[in-house]
Order: C-alpha cells, then sequence, then structure tokens
C-alpha cells in the first residue's frame, strides 16, 4: 500500500525512451511482414489460391494469384508494423496491430493454398469457420469458467477435470435415461461435483488451489476411468450411447453467407457458449453481482467491511464455473462422440491459457479460444493438402503466443490481485 | 458517546485501540460483554449489521480496491440497481450520490477516478465519503493521520469540525496527543484493553502522555550536541525505481558525518523505502553512485554491505527483519551465523550462539521467557529489540534504521532511541528514516525532508514544525511566502457559528 502513494504526476514524468512497448510490438510485425512478403511471396506459385464461401470447391470464391496476394498482405503487414513504430495513437494501436497479423496470416495462406497440388488449391471457408468453433467450443466454456472462479479470487487449475467430469456424467446419465437434456443437467451436476470438492478444500481448509487443482484432475482422470472401463466397456449399450443433441437450424441468421452455414446451423452448445459470454461478460461488468465478486477477488478484506459476504461469493461462482465447464464436458458426449478415456486430453490446460491470454475478461477469453481453435483448425488442413509445414509445429504455435503474451508483450496482463490467496477473517 | 461528539480513543500501540473499533464495527466478535445503542443491547453478527445500525469506519488501512473506480469502491455492498432479478448497477444514481455527499460536506473527489491513481489524502476522502453515503451517525476513524502530511491533517480536522457540525458523532483513534488536543471534546485513555480514565482536552500533553504509558515518560531524548566528525556515507546523484518501475529515487545526494544522526522526514511513498534498500544492495540503482568510507559500494551485494560495517533495521520487522519461526537465540545471529565462534567448518555452534544470545538478550533488555522462544511469540517492542540487539552488536560504520520504533511501546521506544543515540555518541553515522515526525526531531542532529524521491531541504531538528510540514509538502519556504500571501485562509471554512447550536 505504501507505495501507492507515488503521485501520478511522478507516473507522467517517467521517462519511457523511444522503445515503449508499442514500438517493440511494431518491430516485431514489421520483421514478420517483411519475413511474408519475401519468404512467403517467393515460395508462392503463379497459381490462383481460391478462398471458397462453400463447404468445398465448388460455388463462389474470392480469388487471387499466389504471389501476388503473398507479397500484397505481406507488405500490409509490413505497412503496419512500420505504422506501430512510427507510434500511432493509443486507442489505434490494437486494430493495427490485428490487422497486421490477420494479413501476415493471409499471406501465409496465399503461399499455402496457392502451392497446393493441383485439384486442392482452395480453402473452403465454411469448414474453416466451422471447425475453428468446433475444436474451441471446450476452451470457451473452460475458459469462462476459469473467469467466474478466478474473478472471485480462487485459482482454478482443475478446468481439465470439470470438463472430464462433465462430459462423463453427461454420457452416463443420458445413456441410462435416454434423454439429451437429463444427460445436460448430469454433466453440470458432474462438474460443479469437482467444483464443491474445490471450494470446500480451498476455501474451507485453506488448502493451496493450484495443488488442488492439480489432485482434482488426476482425481476426475481416475474416477471416470474406472468407471469407464467397469460400466462403459462391459456394457457400452446401456452406459454409453447417449443420446445427441441435433442441429438446431436458427431462422435468418442461418441464411447469412459463409457464417450462416458455418454457425448457424449448429448444436446446441455454440449458441450455449456464445450466450454464456454475453452474459458473463455483461453480469461481470454491469450488475451487483459482478462488482462483489470482483471486489472479492481484488481486495476481500474491503468487501467483507461493506457487508459482502466473501466466503459465500466465492463459493458460489466456485459452483457456477462447474456447472459451466460440466457443460462444456458434455459438448463432447452429448454431441459428437461417445466417451472415451481421458477424452478432454489436455484441453482444460489450454482454456486455462485461454483465460490468461483474455486477461481474465470473458470476452477476451472468447477470443483467445478461437485462436486456438483456429491454429488447430488451421493444422488439420494444412495436414489434408500435404503442406511442406509439419502440422505440428503449426498446432505449438498458439502456445508460444500464449508465452510471449503472458510475459507481457501485448499489454500488461494482471491477474485478480486476490487471486489464489484464501481469504480468513481478522 | 453523545451525539454530535468528537470523542478520541487515545493507547499506545497494541493497547486494543484497534481491537475495540474492529468489535464495535462488527468485524471481531466480542468473547464478552456488549455494546448498548441508545440504551439497547446490539448483537453485531458483521459489518453489515454496524452499517445498519449507523456505525461506519475508515480502516488505517485503507479499505478501498485499487483498481475500481471511486463511485465503484463507494456503492459497493449497497448498491443502487434498476430493480428486477439481474441486478443492473445504476451507476449514474450512485455517482450523483456521490456528488451529492462530497459536495454537501465540503468533500471534493472525483467520482470517475481510480482508486490506485490517487494520493493517499483523497483515499482516505473516499473512505470518509464512503461511510457518509452509508447515513451514518457514527463515525470511526483509525489513525487517520499516520499516513497524512501536516496539511493534509489540518484538512482532515477541519472536515471532522465540520462533520460535526452536521450532528455526527466521531470516534477518533491516534496516539499524537497533538491532535486529540485540537480536536477532541472528550477523550478515553486505554491501556492494555482496559480503559484508564477520561480527560478533557484541556489536560496536559504530560498528563496523557503519563495516562496512556501508566507513568511519567520523556517526551524529548536527552542528548548531547553532536560531535560530526568525516563524512561516512555518501549519496550522489542516485535514481532506483520502485517495484513497478517507476522512479522512486530522482537524483538524490545526501551526506551522512560519523557522530551524527541524520534524519529522513517525509510522507511515506516519496522514496524513503527505494533509498534505504538501494543503499543496502536490495534494489538495484539506475544511476549515481554510494560510498562508504570512500570505497563505492553500490552494486554490491547486501552480505558484502552487512560485512562492511553496516548495520540495517528493516522498516518491516516481520517481513524483512526476522524469521518469525527461529528461535530469539537464531534470529540474533542470522546475520553470523556463519562465522566463528557461531559456525565451525559445517555446523552451527550451539553452545555459543546460546551463550551470546543470553548476554544479549540481557544487555538489550529483551523480555522473553526463553532465548529458545520464536521470536514470533514476543510483543513487538522485543522484537524490534532483537533486531538492534543484533543490528548493534557489530562494529559499525553506519547505522540505517527506518521507523525503528513502528508499532513498539513506549518503553521499547525509550530504550531504543536511547541506544541509537549511544551508537551516535561512539561514532557511527547514523541514517534515521522515520515517518514519525516527533520521533525524527527528537533524535536527528540534522533533518533531512524527502520529497518526490528527492531531498528537498536540510534543515535543522529545532525548525518549526510548520515549516517541515511545508517542506514534506513539497513547498519550500521561498514558494511558501509567495503562497501565504496569495492564498487567504481557506482553511478558516469551518462553520464556527454552527458548531455552538
Amino acid at each position: 500500500m505504501s507505495t501507492m502513494a507515488v503521485p501520478d504526476v511522478a507516473v507522467a514524468a517517467v521517462d519511457q525512451g523511444f522503445w515503449t512497448r508499442n514500438r517493440k510490438v511494431g518491430l516485431v510485425l514489421l520483421v514478420l511482414g517483411l519475413l511474408a512478403a519475401v519468404l512467403f511471396g517467393a515460395l508462392a506459385t503463379d497459381q490462383q489460391a481460391r478462398f471458397t464461401l462453400s463447404e468445398d470447391a465448388a460455388g463462389t470464391a474470392l480469388e487471387i494469384n499466389g504471389t501476388f496476394g503473398a507479397i500484397l498482405f505481406g507488405v500490409i503487414a509490413l505497412a503496419a508494423g512500420a505504422a506501430l513504430l512510427a507510434a500511432v495513437p493509443k486507442r489505434w494501436f490494437l486494430l493495427v496491430l490485428g490487422v497486421g497479423l490477420v494479413a501476415f496470416v493471409l499471406s501465409f495462406l496465399c503461399w499455402q493454398v496457392s502451392a497446393a497440388p493441383a485439384g486442392q488449391n482452395f480453402m473452403p471457408l465454411v469448414n474453416i469457420i466451422r471447425g475453428t468453433f468446433i475444436l474451441a467450443l471446450p476452451l470457451i466454456f473452460g475458459a469462462l469458467a476459469g473467469v467466474l472462479c478466478e474473478r472471485s479470487g480462487v485459482v482454478n487449475v482443475a478446468i481439465e477435470g470439470q470438463l472430464l467430469m462433465g462430459a462423463f456424467s453427461g454420457a452416463l446419465f443420458g445413456s441410462i435415461s435416454g434423454n439429451v437434456w437429463v444427460g445436460l443437467v448430469a454433466a453440470a451436476i458432474g462438474g460443479a461435483f469437482i467444483s464443491l470438492l474445490l471450494a470446500v478444500f480451498s476455501i474451507r481448509y485453506l488448502v493451496d488451489q493450484t495443488v488442488m487443482g492439480i489432485v482434482l484432475n488426476l482425481l476426475a482422470v481416475g474416477v471416470t476411468g474406472f468407471l469407464y472401463e467397469r460400466l462403459m466397456q462391459t456394457n457400452a449399450e446401456r452406459y454409453n450411447s447417449a443420446p445427441r443433441f441435433s442441429n438446431w437450424e436458427i431462422p435468418l441468421l442461418k441464411d447469412i453467407p459463409v457464417l450462416g452455414p458455418a454457425l448457424f446451423r449448429s448444436n446446441i452448445f455454440l449458441y450455449l457458449g456464445l450466450l454464456l459470454v454475453l452474459v458473463i461478460h455483461i453480469g461481470l461488468f454491469r450488475t451487483r453481482w459482478g462488482l462483489r465478486t470482483r471486489s472479492v477477488g481484488e481486495h476481500p478484506t474491503a468487501a467483507d467491511t461493506l457487508g459482502v459476504r466473501v466466503l459465500r461469493v466465492r463459493y458460489r461462482n466456485v459452483l457456477l464455473a462447474g456447472v459451466v465447464a460440466g457443460i462444456g464436458g458434455a459438448s463432447y458426449t452429448l454431441a459428437l462422440y461417445s466417451f472415451t478415456k481421458n477424452m478432454i486430453g489436455g484441453k482444460g490446460f489450454i482454456a486455462l491459457a485461454a483465460l490468461i491470454f483474455g486477461r481474465w475478461n470473458p470476452t477476451g477469453a472468447l477470443l483467445a479460444a478461437l485462436f486456438f481453435g483456429f491454429a488447430d483448425q488451421l493444422a488439420t488442413y494444412l495436414g489434408a493438402i500435404n503442406s511442406v509445414i509439419p502440422s505440428q509445429f503449426l498446432a505449438m504455435l498458439p502456445y508460444l503466443a500464449t508465452i510471449l503474451a503472458v510475459a507481457g508483450l501485448v499489454g500488461r496482463v494482471r491477474a485478480p490481485a486476490a487471486d489464489g490467496k484464501p481469504y480468513v477473517k481478522g | 458517546m453523545e451525539p454530535g461528539e468528537i470523542h478520541a480513543l487515545l493507547g499506545e500501540n497494541g493497547a486494543g485501540k484497534s481491537t475495540l473499533m474492529n468489535v464495535l464495527y462488527g468485524l471481531y466478535q466480542p468473547d464478552e460483554g456488549e455494546i448498548l445503542v441508545d440504551g439497547e443491547p446490539l448483537k453485531l453478527r458483521g459489518p453489515s449489521d454496524a452499517i445498519s445500525a449507523g456505525i461506519g469506519m475508515v480502516h488505517q488501512h485503507f479499505m478501498l480496491v485499487p483498481v475500481f473506480t471511486v463511485t465503484e469502491n463507494i456503492m459497493l455492498g449497497a448498491e443502487r440497481t434498476r430493480g428486477g432479478l439481474a441486478g443492473f448497477l445504476d451507476r449514474r444514481r450512485a455517482r450523483r450520490e456521490v456528488v451529492e455527499v462530497s459536495e454537501r460536506y465540503g468533500l471534493r473527489v472525483d467520482p470517475d477516478a481510480v482508486i490506485e491513481d490517487l494520493p493517499v489524502g483523497i483515499q482516505q476522502r473516499v473512505e470518509i465519503v464512503k461511510a457518509l453515503t452509508r447515513d451514518v451517525d457514527l463515525l470511526i476513524l483509525d489513525e487517520p493521520t499516520a499516513v497524512l502530511t501536516p496539511q493534509e491533517t489540518e484538512e482532515l480536522l477541519t472536515v471532522m469540525r465540520s462533520l460535526k457540525a452536521a450532528g455526527k458523532s466521531i470516534v477518533f483513534i491516534t496516539h499524537k496527543l497533538g491532535e486529540v488536543k485540537a480536536i477532541a471534546d472528550r477523550i478515553t485513555v486505554i491501556r492494555r484493553g482496559k480503559t484508564v480514565g477520561t480527560a478533557s482536552p484541556e489536560a496536559s500533553r504530560d498528563e496523557l502522555a503519563a495516562l496512556m504509558v501508566g507513568r511519567n515518560v520523556r517526551l524529548t531524548v536527552e542528548k548531547a550536541a553532536a560531535k560530526p566528525g568525516k563524512p561516512v556515507l555518501e549519496v550522489a546523484g542516485l535514481v532506483v525505481d520502485d517495484d513497478r518501475q517507476i522512479r522512486a529515487v530522482d537524483g538524490m545526494d545526501l551526506t551522512v558525518h560519523a557522530g551524527e544522526v541524520l534524519g529522513v522526514a517525509g510522507v511515506q511513498g516519496n522514496g524513503q523505502t527505494e533509498l534505504i534498500e538501494a543503499i543496502m544492495g536490495l534494489r538495484p540503482t539506475l544511476a549515481g553512485s554510494v560510498t562508504l568510507d570512500g570505497e563505492q559500494i553500490d552494486g554490491w551485494s547486501t552480505k558484502r554491505v552487512l560485512r562492511a560495517g553496516v548495520g540495517y533495521v528493516p522498516e518491516d520487522r516481520s517481513v524483512d527483519g526476522l524469521v518469525k519461526e527461529f528461535s530469539v537465540a537464531e534470529n540474533l545471529v542470522l546475520d553470523i551465523y556463519d562465522r566463528p565462534p557461531f559456525a565451525g567448518g559445517l555446523a552451527l555452534k550451539r553452545d555459543a550462539i546460546a551463550a551470546s544470545a543470553k548476554e544479549r538478550i540481557e544487555q538489550f533488555d529483551v523480555r522473553t521467557s526463553s532465548a529458545a522462544m520464536p521470536v514470533g511469540t514476543l510483543s513487538g517492542g522485543n522484537q524490534q529489540k532483537v533486531i538492534v540487539a543484533r543490528e548493534l552488536s557489530r562494529p559499525l560504520k553506519l547505522f540505517i534504521a527506518a521507523q525503528p520504533t513502528r508499532g513498539v511501546d513506549v518503553g521499547s521506544i525509550e530504550f531504543i532511541h536511547s541506544q541509537v543515540i549511544h551508537e551516535r555518541d561512539i561514532g557511527t553515522a547514523v541514517l534515521l528514516v522515520s515517518s514519525e515526525l516527533d520521533e525524527v526531531l527528537g533524535l536527528a542532529d540534522r533533518v533531512a525532508v524527502m520529497y518526490r524521491g528527492r531531498i528537498i531541504g536540510i534543515v535543522g531538528p529545532d525548525t518549526p514544525r510548520e515549516e517541515i510540514g511545508l517542506l514534506m509538502a513539497g513547498i519550500t519556504p521561498e514558494a511558501a511566502t509567495e503562497q501565504a500571501e496569495a492564498r487567504p485562509a481557506t482553511d478558516g471554512d469551518a462553520p464556527t457559528s454552527e458548531e455552538e447550536e
């Protein structure tokens, strides 16, 4: 507290020198743009790179000459970098950075698509967008669970376990009852169960929250694995054949070109995920619940002196997080696949990265999740067109980006001040 | 308590003032006894009960969420919503209420400012506004002046007078006698958790002090005139950043001579902490130099600085001064445990450690049942004596004492002060940093006032407090005279006529 007394005049007087953060980012972007224009431009072929507005090669397409496109977008990225280097106003920073990064990716795609084997040099945008959202979906639910938990000051490393437990109980009770809705509720309860353990041990018994989260992940793997072998494998018919939500077409929206077929002919989970992002974002910043949640995550003692019941807020948020993650788990077993051992496969931890990348903000988490989902989808696509870039290399890039982001390159990342600190009265 | 009364609660640190008020505010539960409001016993299960009973509190450590705006902080817990289940916040209305209350009581705050950007004095104002929006009749101020400059204190007293005029009762917790006499209607003195007496503000300072500590204490430190020798510590052009990479020490020059006490006064957060840490090698210096006896020591490790003959009492003893779980004896050798006679080969020599501990516990009057007790179980004053004992047991060239008597009882303060003077008299250079102006004035031979990372002036210890207060607020004597002419007494707007109603 004592250092907070530094008057703001002193802050303004601090001379950051020429290399502000924006300029450093600009320099990186400039180098990337140069790389794209020269290298991608050289490697691209003279074939047309086609981005079709459908699920296959047919129909209308955006076309551009491969070499020309790679160089053009490379130069755009380069220009964006140069603009940042020349110090654009602060509020333009994110926009210019976004344009630069997208241009870099487009340059890369022009090279890849134009260099693909004959007959395959097209990219079906509908498939790419749909795939991006499907792959991002568990990350969205997981990261939202993280937001709910950590904004109230409880570190949630147990997202993986919550997703897995949700997937498992969704499959089990969905199968037994033969009803998707029963499965959905069971999934929510399954996720909340893991949350309850996290809440009781970290809030009541003050166990280290990170350690507790890891233990709960292992517990979820163990319990679901054991029951999977005992029940589901012996009698898959009865215990592991849950009904699935069918796709719902949203009137009007489904007719939007590209986005319509990609997003609005999907199952309930995609709609629910997007809706939850909106609801939690508004809730967090515009309602009493949100104000209290954030105060408890930042300065629980202050909240307590104003009559906010700190522990109750934390219990409630941790449980809500479990519900959200549990539903996220069910997006696997009640829509896509039957349950398999450890089927979440680390997505919970990636959701944690999305949470941090998205700066503990629901909308930020959504964008981060989509970024990861897109990279994942791109890796699959490049595999399909026999790209020279190993798909594993591409799959690695988002995490590299996360490390850079967490290290503070894309703005200061600040966790809620009381995140991970148990609250003890007095 | 009567309505419209300012009641001062006076007591030493650790006398139980804050605990009592935390009970009154519902934060702690009483083990026995009851609280009466208007003759009715009041049961407080939590702060919300206290608030609805009309009791508000401004805590010693502010209870504000640093990343929230002023309005958000004020409405938290008593949110205005637009009705409905969702509980959407009505920010506009909340903001209007903040503006209204702050105008009614003359407490100017920007409702949209973010707390962490505000200076401490304004943050305190936000705390008071927060209590007032909750319609309290009784306002508890817990050590409100500890972090303020003398001018800000003066402003606060004005605010308190106008609140009183508006019929609010105020409990004013402090251990500063001057403020009590200036404002209180009634004074209750507390010692070791018991009321030891009530007094009127006409009582003399000595009487009050005697009540507070239970015997007559010297308020001034007796000392002979200093005999300054050659310069020992020389700081030149020093630049240091704080933890947030914000400049804290900004081109500072300072010299401390052998055999003198140089006191650094200043409002907390003006770079004192960073200055000391930089000298001790705990914090990197960005520019400038620190020399000890002609030898440049900046960039040295802390261990090397200590070995070069620097004694250091850190400002936060529980974090930087002691290992609480370790015994008194172990804490007494934390600096030299790896040297003979305390270490031989790879092993510690327990006997030697115990013997030296016994000796020093006696010499420094550390009150503990045994040298093997964990140091965390001792009282604040005795913990501090352990640190002083440890640091003064080496031959020193320079003794740095940061807030040496913070949270220490009066008896221990006297003892520590006499040790500091003794160290000076044997020819050590002493650098004293304290936020207690009385302490600096009592001990120092020269007073350096620090403001925004620089020494804004060096004055003698007999300089009037007002002048030093202005320096602490960044106003040099030349600027002050100009301002005094331009400013008709703004402090005088407390409506004295209303007070008599």
